[in-house]
C-alpha cells in the first residue's frame, strides 16, 4: 500500500497518524509532497521520526517538491527521490494508495 | 487500482463489487469534510459496493454522543450515522488510540462500532481496493 502525505508534520499531526498506522501495520511505502517534504530531513524531529521506520517501509520524497524548499541538501539518507512520471509509477506499483489529507 | 478512477467507470453496471474504505479524521462542523464525506458514503451505496468507514484522529469526534447544533445554526448531521445501517453500510471502524487519546471510549459514540488497535486498522486498510479519505 502506498501512503501519501503532503502537510508539514511541523504544524499537523498528520504524518505521526499515518507512521502510527502504517508501521504496525509494516510494509508498504510513504511518498512525501508538497509540504510533507519537511519530513525528510535530517537533524529534524519529524526526520527523526522518519528515520525510525524506514526499516518498514520504502520512504520517497517527489524531488520537485524538495527543490522548490531548498531542502535538496538535508535529505535523510535512504529517502527516494521521484519526479512525477515515478510519483505515477509509485500508484501503479501498488494495489491501493491512501492520501492522507 | 487507484482512487483517481475509484473504480467506479470500470465497473459500471458489470457487477464487480469492490472494497472501498472512507477514512473520517476531521472534527465534525469546524470544517466540511465531516459532511461531505458523509455525502460520498451515502451516495456510494447506491453503487452496491463493499463500504466500510473508518474513523481515526479528530474524525472520532464525528461519533460522539449528544451533539446539538441549534444554536450553531448548523446542520446536526450526526443522526445521519444512525441510518448507514439501513444503506447497508454496517462496518465502522474506530481507533482505539485515537479514542484514547481524546479521554473517549466506545460507550461515548452514538452508534455501535469496531474499535481496532493501529496495527489492525492499518492491516485492513491494505486490504481494500479503494481507500478514500476526508
Amino acid at each position: 500500500m502506498l501512503h501519501i502525505v503532503n502537510k508539514s508534520p511541523f504544524e499537523n499531526t498528520t504524518l505521526a497518524s499515518c507512521l502510527r498506522v502504517v508501521c504496525k501495520g509494516g510494509g508498504g511505502a510513504l511518498l512525501l509532497i508538497e509540504d510533507g517534504v519537511y519530513a525528510a530531513t535530517k537533524n529534524s524531529v519529524a526526520g527523526n521520526a522518519v528515520h525510525d521506520v524506514m526499516g518498514d517501509i520504502q520512504v520517497y520524497a517527489l524531488w520537485p517538491d524538495v527543490e522548490a524548499r531548498g531542502i535538496q541538501d538535508r535529505v535523510l539518507e535512504g529517502v527516494k527521490m521521484v519526479d512525477y512520471g515515478g510519483f505515477v509509477d509509485l500508484v501503479v506499483e501498488h494495489s491501493n494508495v491512501q492520501s492522507w489529507l | 487500482m487507484n482512487e483517481t478512477t475509484g473504480g467506479i467507470e470500470d465497473d459500471e453496471g458489470s457487477g464487480i463489487v469492490k472494497k472501498f474504505m472512507f477514512v473520517n479524521r476531521k472534527a465534525p462542523y469546524g470544517t466540511i469534510y465531516a459532511l461531505e464525506g458523509l455525502e460520498v458514503v451515502l451516495i456510494s451505496a447506491a453503487f452496491d459496493q463493499d463500504v466500510s468507514m473508518a474513523f481515526l484522529d479528530d474524525g472520532v469526534y464525528q461519533l460522539v454522543k449528544g451533539q446539538h447544533t441549534k444554536a450553531l445554526a448548523v446542520k446536526n448531521f450526526s443522526p445521519t450515522y444512525r441510518a448507514l445501517e439501513g444503506y447497508d453500510i454496517e462496518k465502522l471502524y474506530v481507533e482505539r488510540e485515537s479514542l484514547e487519546m481524546r479521554g473517549l471510549n466506545a460507550d461515548d459514540l452514538l452508534v455501535p462500532v469496531e474499535v481496532l488497535s493501529s496495527a489492525a486498522m492499518g492491516d485492513l486498510m491494505k486490504t481494500q481496493d479503494v481507500v478514500i479519505g476526508f
